[in-house]
């Protein structure tokens, strides 16, 4: 949840750890999968735990499957999705601008540094009985959730960019006079972007993460409250269903921050070291 | 995981250190006007608002004592840290203890990284439900929803951090035929403590997120219990006290954590330091 602080200063490039063979990690790791599926299938069907708790594999996939062919399972994915979205967008706009212009100017940044040290670890959780009695349990009920949570994790993340700029290249702009735009898009803008990218990365999840909790604990339309429906109506196969959806989900989230992440920082040192080896 | 992260020092990364050029008199202005602004703008328009949701911030403070200092503090807070703390520690057993020996197997690692992306990518409320099934609502199932989702983290960073260990000094310590124990404390776990450390930092923002909603979903006492309480009884100067409270439970735990961290990784600032002025 918090910025992944200080990575150490590793000796070998990511690439020359690798084991070789891309194919054969590939195999270990279906392996790995398949394992698991066997294992969930197996654990209920010998009795080691109880199927009423841990259905069966294949009782969970016939659920799945059932699942999709709904219209309300759709609908449902597409709500989380949509909500997911535009929390993510808002806090990635407002956290980069804002960022941006904190970062920049010295006496804000000074100004606001204990406030942002206090206002960051408030668990964003805290504000749900609030967004319940003031926005109700729609949509903005949980928007406020993500947009909340996730905002710290860009507004952090830019801040740390912004300081990161080289003073010379920022004492030369300012010698050739640069305006203040100017300055922020050539100078501080290329110094940043690593940073706000992985405030991107981390925000993506938050983001997930605070939609579907919203939406299991507050109640908003989607897959959240699909799944706490299916624990109250006691649907057991189907709550297993949707944990996996959410967590494939999760899944993509992470995969598609990490692609654009390495297309939008093609140029940067740490992917191209990457790439190179 | 793989790619290397722009390096965000801890002393750099808040902007409190570089107040340090100022003097004392200035800093303390600079630290204080704009959250003493914030309060008196909270208080001034609070009391004249007129809304039941938006209650005079005199008024919060004033039921703040009695709301939480007479039993409630024993009573909801206690319980609520206590389960925290047990799930958090289990987390970090599990976390350490399987990510290193994920950690030093590559073909451990290549079975089972796509099963670990699958289990860190979901989202650890819905966990919730799930683990109330196995456990009921008692206080076993929410030391577990803590410790289930605050987990990975710790893993991952722990797995990585193993791997990323020096391989000049993983050969020295063969060459020198150190024990396995020895290699393990000195060398392994020692080298993947910045990461480790890194993991459980974000680790502890998930516990407390999971701890106040494992309480929303269903107890009989803890802080997200009192707060939800409040809110269905609409007593709002209540439930805004249970907020800040919970705010400040946020915020000490970042402070305290972050006290521990220091003399745990007081050596790896002194090495990135000599490296930065090295170069």
């Amino acid at each position: 949840m918090t910025i992944r602080t200080a990575a150490p200063p590793s000796t070998t490039t990511p690439a020359a750890r690798r084991p070789r063979g891309g194919t054969n990690r590939a195999l270990w790791g279906t392996a790995g999968v398949l394992s698991l599926i066997l294992v969930l299938e197996l654990l209920p069907r010998s009795g080691a735990v109880d199927a009423r708790f841990l259905p069966p594999f294949s009782e969970i996939a016939a659920a799945l499957a059932d699942r999709i062919t709904t219209g309300e399972f759709w609908t449902a994915l597409g709500d989380t999705l949509v909500t997911w979205a535009i929390g993510f967008s808002i806090a990635l706009v407002v956290g980069i601008v804002l960022g941006m212009v904190i970062g920049s100017v010295g006496i804000l940044r000074d100004a606001t540094a204990s406030t942002i040290e206090f206002l960051r670890p408030i668990p964003s959780v805290a504000l749900i009985p609030l967004a319940v009695l003031m926005l109700g349990t729609g949509r903005p009920g949980t928007l406020l959730l993500v947009v909340y949570a996730t905002f710290w994790q860009v507004l952090v993340q830019v801040l740390y960019g912004v300081q990161d700029v080289d003073p010379v290249a920022r004492d030369t702009a300012r010698s050739y006079r640069f305006r203040f735009l100017t300055t922020a898009r050539t100078v501080v803008w290329p110094t940043t972007l690593p940073f706000a990218m992985t405030g991107f990365r981390l925000g993506a999840t938050v983001a997930l993460i605070l939609t579907i909790t919203g939406e299991l604990i507050i109640g908003t339309p989607g897959l959240g409250r699909l799944l706490a429906v299916a624990q109250q109506s006691g649907q057991v196969s189907s709550m297993y269903a949707l944990v996996i959806v959410t967590g494939l989900i999760g899944v993509l989230v992470n995969l598609g921050a990490r692609a654009v992440e390495r297309r939008v920082l093609h140029w940067h040192s740490s992917v191209r070291r990457e790439t190179a080896s | 995981m793989t790619t290397t992260q722009p390096a965000t020092a801890p002393a750099r990364a808040s902007g409190l250190a570089a107040l340090r050029r100022l003097p004392v008199w200035r800093r303390l202005l600079t630290l204080l006007a704009l959250p003493l602004i914030l309060v008196v703008i909270w208080w001034v328009t609070s009391d004249r608002a007129d809304s039941f949701f938006y209650p005079p911030l005199r008024d919060i403070l004033a039921t703040f004592g009695p709301t939480w200092f007479e039993g409630r503090l024993t009573a909801d807070v206690v319980p609520s840290l206590g389960r925290l703390l047990a799930g958090y520690a289990l987390a970090m057993v599990i976390g350490v203890g399987l990510g290193t020996a994920i950690g030093l197997s590559s073909r451990l690692r290549a079975f089972l990284e796509p099963v670990l992306e699958f289990f860190r990518a979901i989202p650890p409320p819905v966990m919730v439900p799930i683990l109330m099934l196995f456990l009921g609502i008692g206080t076993g199932m929410k030391i577990f929803v803590i410790a289930a989702g605050a987990v990975w983290p710790i893993l991952l960073n722990t797995v990585e951090g193993v791997r990323g260990v020096d391989e000049v000094l993983r050969d020295t310590a063969r060459t020198y035929r150190l024990g396995r124990l020895t290699q393990l404390r000195t060398l392994v776990l020692r080298g993947a403590t910045p990461q480790i450390v890194t993991g459980a930092r974000q680790a502890l923002s998930i516990a407390i997120i999971l701890m106040v909603i494992s309480e929303m979903f269903a107890a009989h006492n803890g802080l997200g219990f009192t707060i939800v309480q409040f809110q269905r009884s609409f007593a709002m100067p209540e439930m805004w006290t249970g907020i800040i409270l919970l705010g400040l439970v946020g915020v000490v735990l970042s402070v305290l954590f972050r006290i521990i961290e220091r003399p745990v990784l007081f050596w790896y600032h002194g090495q990135r330091q000599s490296h930065r002025g090295g170069n």
